[in-house]
């Protein structure tokens, strides 16, 4: 039903029908308490299955409540609101206009691509989450709007692409929706709601909801939160006036399994092995009522932990350069040319393609209406001429990315690995006014892993690299593969791709993953052709004793500088990049 | 495009418009934030806020962490539990009518300041602010409606003499980042736009709160706040229980919950007041700020502000504490926060900084 971290769940034989009424059942507890629960991250493409479970939680809604559905590309002027442009040049003075969130208030919120979504763009929602309000400071304009809403954030992400962490903390459910089965008759919502506030928690539902959470290794503390909520919303749902053992259990099975970073520790030995999900459902009889409450949440949790969790957790990474395969997914979204850092505004005529300043237009114009006004009668009511007009100025994106491509193969790996890592953290600790990132992919053996994924953070490049593999056969090929991708990844998203080859030259492994030198040296030439017609800027440092022949003339085919650092040392490195991507 | 309703009749606007001229600091009403003394655990985070709150020249509290912990519940908390201060009535900036030198140009003017109390201002800078909201502008009401330029204030106007509170602030763009910088060093803001050119005072305690895996914070940013601390989620079962337990109370009948707090509200309010009066007269002996000097020498920070830092944390820790004087204890209790982001980075260094802060620490005052 659900899966923990980054790993796509394994596709099943067959759906589950208790996992598929499980899900029915979190479109009913979130038409319950939407505000409470948070909402939830649906992992899955347009599909039946998709729309089966959104066309569920709509009917559980109550009628007229707002459904509005929102693009992850947004601009902060329809997100949280700003000044109305046309009302504000009828009118003649500033109307203010509500954005999305404050739109969605005491409704349902659906994000479209959420796993599009930027850092920002999350962080902005999450605010508004906690608050339950638009805190809106734009345009002149400052204004406290409520916005109460669940929101469903649909992730299409593949592979590692994920719905930002600060949303998917905050939203009760993470599912991967079957096909819809058998519609259940829609339970009493309006009972339910009104009962929703009287529900009693007992204390040890609580506690073996926080000790579930702990066993299953998930630090968050919203989890146990928003399960204790999901809990007393299936009380209010069954009609309970007090949490009982089967709430929490399916509590425990919706909110805390998805989480899940590390499995529990294993059950007694007396106890059989994980139960039936349909036991864990209806088992307030019989045996399992002896045991203690917290078992029996936990062990619901257990029931339903994705397959392959451990495998999951670190598979996501490696996977991570496989996501910009060059389908054009994501693509020309992000090709305007106006986007950057914003840097002012200037005097100037408004052509197509130009963004107008509304504020600082009208901020232009408006001192001059009294005098403009002045001997006309009728007419609009604002003057604007075109010297009041002002555009937005941006400046050209300036963050680079640099790739390290680092030949971790044969003895040398180790060293030119810790080299290449010294220079990673090196080049992030200075980089942060620049706002660049830093990348780092490995290749030995038979193929590439991408060791870390972009990233600006020193705190996670530490975590990422604190233990390196080494040694094995030299797979250019590979290596120079998975760096364009990740190179296109990075055009996509708007940043300059800098490639930092790390190697000897020397490679043996070729594309299929067979040996032989000169198969792999062709393969390796051909694999860098594309880069030097892409037009990635790129750096190639021959690690080896003495220059090799071959180095310098992958560096000419894919376009390179060619760079013979026999001594690379983790300073030097950096400067290099530092002077290259200058 | 829809607009808001009551937006569409002249006198609706108006009146909202004037209300917020008029009266800058007051909040609309919102629901009761989470008492600040019903927190539970994070000991550190609570006393940085605490000593913020005593000596406001300290220099703001920047909060790191992870996910749901609970930063951003204790900033706003604050809000409630500050005792009211009091201001020059009828000023948009809220002018302390007692400190003559900081006075703006329009209360300057004035013959004589009426004082009348109001609520510390605790001001959100949320994400996604516009320039000119933040730092002020042409009121474009007033210069539509009646040609005249007006300076309408914005959120560093309002949050003089009281808190600026910036969630997620390692995702604030860099150019707002600028703009703070420069007022959070000269406690002056200074606008120059639109043919308006006026300075106001903004001096206020600048608290950020983020998490440090979704972006670096700009080294100059870093400097600006003087206690930096890192909070985890609590670990032991019993803690994290509690914590939900209370969240959920809180959840349910806001009122009821915040109504049962009160008194531990009152006592901790009372506590920050006499902390605040006793802080002039707290000693430092030559002893501790001896020992400050080598502490900070010995983890190596630059500039002499982590050393003024920790004397004035230690001191108002002191003053919270109800002691007359600033002591090892003191010192160490305040240590960590003040100087952590302070130190020279060796990126190469696994050790992180509160660590090397701790084991300082105890090489110089014993274990």
């Amino acid at each position: 039903m659900s899966q923990a971290g980054d790993g796509r769940a394994p596709p099943r034989a067959a759906p589950d029908p208790a996992v598929a009424a499980d899900q029915r059942a979190a479109a009913f507890l979130l038409a319950v308490d939407p505000v409470g629960l948070g909402g939830a991250v649906l992992r899955a493409g347009p599909g039946p299955e998709r729309d089966g479970w959104l066309a569920l939680l709509r009917a559980a809604l109550p009628l007229g409540g707002a459904w509005r559905r929102m693009p992850a590309s947004v601009p902060d002027s329809r997100l949280l609101g700003g000044l109305d442009l046309t009302a504000t040049l009828a009118a003649g003075r500033p109307v203010a206009e509500r954005g999305v969130l404050a739109e969605a208030d005491g409704g349902v919120l659906l994000l479209a691509m959420a796993e599009r979504a930027a850092p920002g763009m999350a962080a902005r929602i999450a605010a508004v989450m906690d608050a339950h309000e638009v805190a809106l400071e734009r345009d002149g304009i400052a204004r406290r709007l409520p916005a109460r809403f669940g929101l469903v954030a649909l992730d299409e992400g593949i592979e590692d692409e994920g719905v930002a962490q600060p949303l998917c903390d905050r939203l009760a459910f993470h599912i991967v929706p079957l096909p819809p089965g058998a519609p259940d008759a829609l339970p009493d919502m309006v009972a339910a709601r009104a009962r929703l506030n009287a529900v009693q928690v007992p204390d040890e539902v609580t506690e073996a909801l926080c000790g579930a959470a702990v066993a299953l290794g998930i630090a968050s503390l919203r989890a146990p939160m928003l399960a204790q909520r999901a809990a007393i919303a299936a009380a209010a749902l069954a009609g309970r006036d007090t949490v009982a053992p089967e709430d929490a259990a399916l509590a425990a099975r919706l909110v805390l399994a998805p989480r899940a970073t590390r499995l529990p520790e294993a059950p007694p030995a007396e106890e059989p092995p994980p139960p039936e999900q349909g036991e864990a459902r209806d088992a307030p009889k019989g045996e399992a009522t002896d045991a203690p409450l917290e078992d029996r949440v936990l062990d619901a949790a257990r029931a339903v932990l994705p397959e392959g969790l451990l495998a999951g957790l670190g598979a996501g990474l490696r996977d991570a350069a496989r996501r910009s395969s060059p389908d054009g997914r994501a693509g020309s979204r992000h090709a305007t040319p106006l986007r950057g850092r914003p840097a002012g505004t200037r005097q100037g005529e408004w052509r197509a393609g130009a963004r107008l300043a509304l504020v600082e237009t009208l901020r232009a114009a408006a001192p001059w209406q009294p005098i403009r006004r002045r001997g006309r009668t009728g007419g609009p009511r604002l003057l604007v001429k075109r010297e009041d007009i002002r555009l937005r100025r941006f400046e050209a994106p300036q963050e680079t990315t640099a790739i390290f491509v680092v030949d971790a193969s044969g003895s040398a790996a180790m060293h030119r690995l810790s080299e290449a890592k010294g220079a990673v953290e090196l080049l992030l600790a200075d980089c942060y006014v620049r706002r660049d990132k830093v990348a780092l992919i490995g290749f030995r053996g038979r193929g590439a892993d991408v060791l870390l994924p972009p990233t600006a953070s020193l705190v996670r490049a530490k975590r990422s690299l604190a233990g390196l593999p080494g040694g094995g056969g030299t797979p250019l090929a590979a290596g120079l593969d998975t760096a364009r991708g990740m190179a296109e990844a990075c055009r996509r998203a708007g940043r300059t791709p800098l490639l930092v080859l790390l190697t000897d030259g020397r490679a043996n492994v070729a594309r299929d993953g067979t040996g032989g030198r000169a198969q792999a040296e062709a393969d390796a030439l051909d694999a860098a052709k594309p880069l030097r017609i892409a037009g990635v800027p790129a750096l190639l440092v021959d690690t080896a004793p003495r220059p090799q022949a071959f180095a310098r003339d992958l560096a000419a085919a894919m376009g390179a500088r060619y760079l013979p650092l026999p001594m690379a040392d983790a300073a030097r490195l950096s400067g290099a990049v530092r002077d290259a991507a200058a | 495009m829809d607009s808001l309703p009551g937006d569409h009749g002249r006198g609706g606007e108006a009146a909202a418009v004037s209300t917020r001229t008029k009266t800058p600091r007051a909040r609309p009403a919102a629901r009761a934030p989470y008492p600040f003394a019903a927190i539970v655990a994070q000991e550190e985070m609570l006393r940085a806020l605490l000593v913020a709150a005593v000596d406001g020249s300290i220099g703001g509290v920047l909060v790191l962490g992870d996910r749901g912990t609970g930063k951003s519940t204790a900033v706003r908390a604050l809000a409630a539990l500050l005792p009211p201060m009091k201001a020059v009535e009828g000023c948009r900036f809220g002018c302390d009518p007692s400190d003559v030198a900081a006075l703006c140009d329009a209360c300057r003017g004035k013959a004589r300041l009426r004082a009348i109390e109001v609520p510390v201002p605790v001001v959100d800078l949320p994400l996604g602010a516009t320039e000119d909201r933040v730092a002020g502008a042409l009121d474009i009401e007033r210069a539509l409606a009646d040609g005249v330029k007006a300076f309408e204030p914005g959120l560093l106007a309002r949050a003089h003499r009281g808190f600026l509170y910036i969630d997620e602030v390692n995702l604030l763009e860099d150019h707002l980042v600028d703009l703070l910088l420069d007022v959070a060093a000269s406690g002056e803001n200074l606008v120059e736009r639109e043919g308006i050119s006026i300075r106001h005072p903004a001096r206020f305690v600048l608290v950020g709160s983020g998490n440090p895996e979704e972006g670096e914070l700009r080294p100059q940013l870093l400097d600006r706040f003087g206690l930096c601390v890192e909070v985890r989620t609590p670990t032991d079962l019993p803690t994290r229980i509690e914590v939900i337990r209370r969240r959920d109370s809180y959840e349910r009948d806001h009122a009821a919950f915040c109504a049962a707090w009160e008194k531990e509200q009152a006592k901790l309010r009372r506590r920050i007041l006499a902390a605040r009066a006793a802080l002039p007269a707290i000693e430092v002996p030559d002893a501790a700020l001896e020992r400050a000097a080598q502490l900070c020498m010995a983890l190596g920070t630059d500039g002499l502000r982590g050393e003024l830092t920790l004397i004035r944390a230690a001191r108002a820790h002191a003053a919270l504490e109800g002691l007359s004087s600033v002591g090892d204890a003191e010192l160490r209790a305040v240590a960590s926060p003040a100087l952590r982001h302070r130190l020279r980075r060796n990126p190469l260094d696994e050790t992180s900084s509160s660590t090397r802060v701790d084991r300082a620490v105890g090489e110089l005052f014993g274990p």
